[in-house]
Order: structure tokens, then C-alpha cells, then sequence
């Protein structure tokens, strides 16, 4: 027989007993529909997570702070004092800074010194205080102005505009979404271009005030809802709170980012440089280790749940072969009577299997697509509208290929074993068999 | 078998010799080991001692491809039970030994109808294989006996399951195939039908008893 034969027959006896093999299939839908479905909510979080990251930072870089030697134990009693380690007022600025509830101390300009002496290390950019006091459009309302400390390298989520020009000399903002009406701007796209004024008070007291470009505005994120400025900016406003400080005064940084050459030197080793000199280097990944943990287990748990229907779903794929075999074993052993190989024999029933597979599957997915989809956009603009970005589904066509070929292989190694006991049948029982 | 073929088998320490183009029927009681015979006969049974041997050749050597290659191409079957595929159209059903084969499509369709045409059941090429009466159902299956053109036809009791008219009818057209030139080898316990062949092989207990040429 042709194999284009074995094919067609092996997909209408399938057809001939529907209900049975509906209810087979059905077993298997609820299974590649909920794997469907999990592959999907994994894509969706760790796409949002990654686009969260980049706007982080680069990832190249690693946020520097003095190691914690301070790690108050409990009833382990006060430390002793030391004038050259410089408490951090400000420790961990917005986004980059050290974990809630680690204390940490201050880098000097000795320290940055250090890092720069470090092998690997390409660029050493302190996270200044920046101190603003408030930024104002036009003549509408003024509002305070928190920005981020730490020296940005990444890409930022955004909703209108472009990203910052950190080695022009033009002064340029990234605000976020929330600040766009407050400030006076009629839309996100209105914004982009607009000159914002930003006033700062130097050491003296004395407050002075500079302008700034908007450029983009950002997606709210997780992590970080300040707005960015280049370095322009954050140069200009450290040179107008630094105006007036008498040079004894020690600058101190809460952190620093350090830029290095991925393919100069490895992440672990970078960092246990930096321990030994007294460093603590976090990545990016490693601040969101975490977290990305946790969704991971959670995606992996459900993902075994659909796993465990698939395999049960296998058993019944086993049980109706098997009914189709003892059914039909008098055809089976016309078909060998009349010259039919026993591989083609194999072949009718675990492509009948593998059919199965491919109705249950593909139906599964389908479905998962089609109710997952719009239920995704739904909560995307309700539920979870606070989140922008955030496509808690995302089906993408590969995982769904691969979704339905691992079901149709579970389906041909289930179908295996009734159709090896049908290809090894032989004729004359199977035609004494009433 | 392809030419001027014998197929010669020892069964119990018995020879039986199967010439071309000749009609044989082996004729027995229920369990007398006719059936055996016919399955040895038509290699579906090996002997567990002796040999078949066909052309001369000892069949014992063909295994697999070949020997599957072989019955497709030259034996054709009847059974008393049909063995038909009941949810199949009776076209699909005489089509199968050419399926089987791995004849195109177009070429079974034309040669399975061509095989009803000669049963005169061309009429009823669409109907299910279920719904056919008992008859219709035996020249369905001399139908797709046929349709692969073999040199021989293995009958085990083709009228057992027929009334004496259709019984007729079925007969007439075996033995119709057997004038065209086509080997038939009948098991059967009905000795009228056996005495319209042209020789005889009675069976008992595994032993040929008895062995008569034509009237």
C-alpha cells in the first residue's frame, strides 16, 4: 500500500467512529489547551519582564556598591566608627539602587577611582544626588521633580518619542506618561519636542533654573516611574547644586554603574574583582533573579498540570487503539492475508493515533488562541491597564507548532504499543477471531 | 506459479500437488485440518515440518516483502464470512488487494469496476458493504478476489453462508473464473460442490484419506 493510502485510511477509520474518537480528542484538547494557554502566559510575562529590564538598563552593566560591611546581625552591637567610610545618606537611588532594607554605605571619589582601575571595566559613571526642586511647562503649574540618580545605559519603554542623546550638549527629559497632563501637555505626542524649565538650589540656597527638551515619554514600568534626563541634564543640574560648596566638603555616591566588554571578561569573574576590592556588583538579571524565579516556578507548575492531562490523555489514546485493534482484527487480517506488510499495518494505526493527536491538539490551540486572545486584551485594558505593555498572552505561532508536534510524537509513541500488537497480529487467528 | 506451476505440499507425511489451471477441492469435516491445508497451501501457515514448495522452490525461503508480494500478486480469497470492511463502499472493498498493491487511484477504480462489472454488481459500486444481502456480499468478495488477476483463488466454503439459489450463482462464477484459467483450490464438506471439480481431496484427522480425479 502507498503510504498516501495508509494515510487516507488510517484518517477515515479515525472518522469512522466519531464519538469515540471526539471523546479521545477531547481528553487532549483540555490538555494542549491548557499548555496552550501557560506557553502563552509565560511568553506574555517574560516579554513584559525583558522590556521591563531593558529599560533598566543595559545589560552590560553592573550597579556598583561599597559591600556591606555593616551586616548588622541581630545582637551583634554597634560597629565601630570609621571617618573614612562614608554613610550613605541617600543609599540607592530610584530604579538602580540597593535592595529594600539593605543598608548601604557611600562611594568616594577614591572609590570611583578604584573601579576605574578595575580589569574589564570600560566606563565608571557615579550615581550623583540629584536634588531638583520642582519642573514647570509654560506657565501652567509647577510640580516636584524626583529624578533618576543612577547614569542610564538601557532603553526605555516608550509611548511617544525617542530615546535620550546621552553624549549631545542639548538637555533632554524622558517624562512619564502620568506626568503629561499634570504638566499641561494636551497628549503624549504633544509633549515630545516641548521645552520644560527645571529649577535647582545650590549649596548657598540660591535657586536657579535651566531648560530641558522633552524627547519621549515612558510607558509606566514596575520598576521605575521617575523621569530620566541624559547627562547633559544631570550634569547641569549637579553644577548648579554644587555651586557655592566649600571644597572640603567630600562628594559621596550612593552607587556607581559600571559599563564592561562582554567579551573581554565574564560577569562572575567582573564581579569577584569587585568583591575582593570591596565591591558589591549586582547585573540586572540578578536584581531580577527574583523575581523572574518566581513567575518561572509559577508558569512551570501550570505548565506541569498540562503536562499530566497530556499524559493521561496518552492512556486513553492506548485505549481506544486498542479497541480499534481488537475491532478490526479480522480486517487486519484480510489486509495481511492479501500482502499487506506489517510496517504498513503499524503505520494505519499510529498515524490513527497521531491523528487523534493532531485533531485534539490543533482544536485545543485554536481555541486556547481564540478565547485567550480577546480575554488577554480585556484585562490588558481593565485589570491590569496600570501595567501598560503588559500582553499577559502572547501566542506565538512557534510555541504553538511545537505544542501540537510534541502532542502528535506522545500521540505515536501512545499509539505504538496497540499498533506493534497489530502489525505483529497473525492472518489466519486474526481471521478465525469472531 | 508463473509457469506451468505445481504446488506441492506434505501434510502429515502426505502429498498433495496443485497443477495449474486445474480446479481442487479439498473436502473434509470440521476440523478435519482442510483449513490448515488451504492456509498452507496459500502460505499464510508455515508446516512445522516438510515443505511447500512452488515452481520448485522451497517457499520456506521467501520471508517478508516477497512473500507478502507473492499472495497479493497471485492468490486471491474467498471466505465463508466475507471478511468484508462493513462501513466501506463495495468499490473501496474490491479495490483493496490493488490498494494494497500500490496501484494509483484512477487504475483501482477502473479495474475494481471492471471486477464488478463480471459479478454483475456494478450497480451497486456506492452501497455500503453492510447493506448488502448475503449473496452480494460473496460476489462482492469473488469480486475483489479478481481484481488483482492472480493465478489462484482460495475458496473456504465460499457457499457455506448462502442459500441454494445465490449458492448457484456464487459457484457458477468460481468456476467461470477457473475456465478463464485462474487455479482454484475449494475447501469444502459439501460433496456436491466438490464433485464439480476436477479433482478431489479428502481429509481426515490431518491425513489425505482419499484422492479422485474427475468423473
Amino acid at each position: 500500500m502507498r503510504w498516501g493510502d495508509v494515510i487516507l485510511q488510517a484518517i477515515r477509520n479515525t472518522l469512522r467512529s466519531r464519538l469515540r474518537t471526539g471523546l479521545t480528542a477531547a481528553a487532549i484538547f483540555i490538555g494542549a489547551f491548557t499548555l496552550t494557554i501557560t506557553s502563552a502566559l509565560g511568553a506574555g510575562i517574560s516579554e513584559y519582564i525583558s522590556v521591563q529590564v531593558s529599560s533598566l538598563g543595559s545589560s552590560d552593566a553592573l550597579s556598583v556598591t561599597k559591600a556591606d560591611t555593616s551586616s548588622s546581625a541581630v545582637g551583634s552591637g554597634p560597629q565601630k566608627y570609621d571617618s573614612n567610610s562614608a554613610a550613605s545618606s541617600s543609599a540607592g537611588g530610584q530604579g538602580m539602587g540597593g535592595r529594600p532594607g539593605e543598608s548601604a554605605q557611600a562611594l568616594t571619589t577614591g572609590d570611583i577611582n578604584t573601579l576605574k582601575t578595575v580589569k574589564g571595566v570600560t566606563t565608571v559613571t557615579p550615581s550623583v544626588q540629584l536634588s531638583p526642586d520642582y519642573i514647570q511647562y509654560g506657565s501652567h503649574d509647577r510640580y516636584q521633580l524626583s529624578l533618576r540618580e543612577d547614569a542610564f545605559l538601557g532603553k526605555l519603554d516608550l509611548a511617544a518619542g525617542g530615546q535620550l542623546n546621552d553624549s549631545g550638549t542639548e538637555s533632554q527629559i524622558i517624562l512619564p506618561t502620568t506626568y503629561v497632563t499634570p504638566l499641561g501637555f494636551t497628549s503624549n505626542d504633544a509633549a515630545i519636542g516641548q521645552k520644560v524649565t527645571i529649577a535647582a538650589t545650590d549649596y548657598l540656597g540660591k535657586q536657579s533654573t535651566l531648560t530641558a527638551t522633552v524627547v519621549g515619554v515612558q510607558n509606566l514600568s514596575l520598576i521605575s516611574s521617575s523621569p530620566t534626563a541624559n547627562s547633559a541634564l544631570r550634569d547641569a543640574v549637579v553644577g548648579i547644586q554644587n555651586r557655592g560648596k566649600p571644597s572640603t566638603v567630600a562628594t559621596h555616591y550612593s552607587s556607581a554603574v559600571v559599563g564592561y566588554d562582554a567579551a573581554a571578561i565574564s560577569v562572575s569573574s567582573l564581579k569577584q574583582q569587585l568583591t575582593d576590592k570591596g565591591f558589591t556588583g549586582q547585573t540586572i538579571s540578578d536584581r531580577l533573579g527574583s523575581l523572574q524565579t518566581v513567575i518561572n516556578g509559577i508558569v512551570g507548575v501550570l505548565d506541569a498540570f498540562a503536562i499530566i492531562t497530556l499524559a493521561a490523555s496518552a492512556f486513553g489514546i492506548v485505549n481506544t487503539l486498542l479497541m480499534s485493534v481488537q475491532e478490526r482484527t479480522r480486517e487486519i487480517g484480510l489486509m495481511k492475508a492479501m500482502g499487506m506488510g506489517s510496517a504498513r499495518v503499524f503505520g494505519l494505526f499510529s498515524i490513527e493515533a497521531v491523528f487523534i493527536g493532531l485533531i485534539g491538539s490543533g482544536i485545543g490551540a485554536l481555541a486556547a488562541a481564540l478565547i485567550g486572545g480577546p480575554l488577554s486584551a480585556k484585562l490588558a485594558s481593565g485589570p491590569l491597564s496600570s501595567l501598560p505593555g503588559l500582553q499577559l498572552l502572547i501566542f506565538k505561532p512557534l510555541n504553538i507548532t511545537v505544542i501540537i508536534l510534541v502532542v502528535m510524537a506522545v500521540a505515536f509513541l501512545a499509539g505504538s504499543l496497540p499498533a506493534r500488537r497489530a502489525a505483529r497480529l497473525d492472518p489466519i487467528i486474526a481471521l478465525r477471531y469472531e | 506459479m508463473d509457469a506451468g506451476t505445481s504446488t506441492f505440499t506434505a501434510l502429515d507425511g502426505v502429498d498433495i500437488k496443485v497443477f495449474r489451471a486445474e480446479s481442487l477441492a479439498i473436502v473434509g469435516k470440521s476440523g478435519s485440518g482442510k483449513s490448515t491445508l488451504m492456509h498452507l497451501l496459500a502460505l499464510l501457515d508455515r508446516p512445522t515440518s516438510g515443505s511447500v514448495l512452488l515452481d520448485g522452490e522451497d517457499a520456506s525461503s521467501l520471508r517478508g516483502k516477497r512473500l507478502n508480494q507473492l499472495r497479493n500478486r497471485e492468490f486471491g480469497f474467498v471466505f465463508q464470512q466475507f471478511f468484508l470492511m462493513p462501513q466501506s463502499t463495495v468499490l473501496e472493498n474490491v479495490a483493496l488487494p490493488l490498494a494494497i498493491r500500490g496501484v494509483g487511484a484512477a487504475e483501482r477504480r477502473r479495474r475494481s469496476e471492471e471486477a464488478l462489472e463480471r459479478v454483475e454488481l456494478t450497480q451497486f459500486a456506492k452501497h455500503r458493504a453492510v447493506d448488502l444481502s448475503g449473496g452480494q456480499k460473496q460476489r462482492t468478495v469473488i469480486a475483489r478476489a479478481l481484481v488483482a488477476e492472480p493465478a489462484v483463488v482460495f475458496a473456504d466454503e465460499p457457499t457455506g453462508n448462502l442459500d441454494s439459489a445465490t449458492g448457484t450463482l456464487v459457484e457458477e462464477m468460481l468456476f467461470s473464473l477457473n475456465r478463464d484459467g485462474i487455479t482454484l483450490v475449494l475447501v469444502t464438506h459439501d460433496p456436491d460442490l466438490a464433485a464439480k471439480c476436477q479433482r478431489r481431496v479428502h481429509v481426515r484427522d490431518g491425513l489425505i484419506v482419499d484422492e479422485e480425479a474427475a468423473a
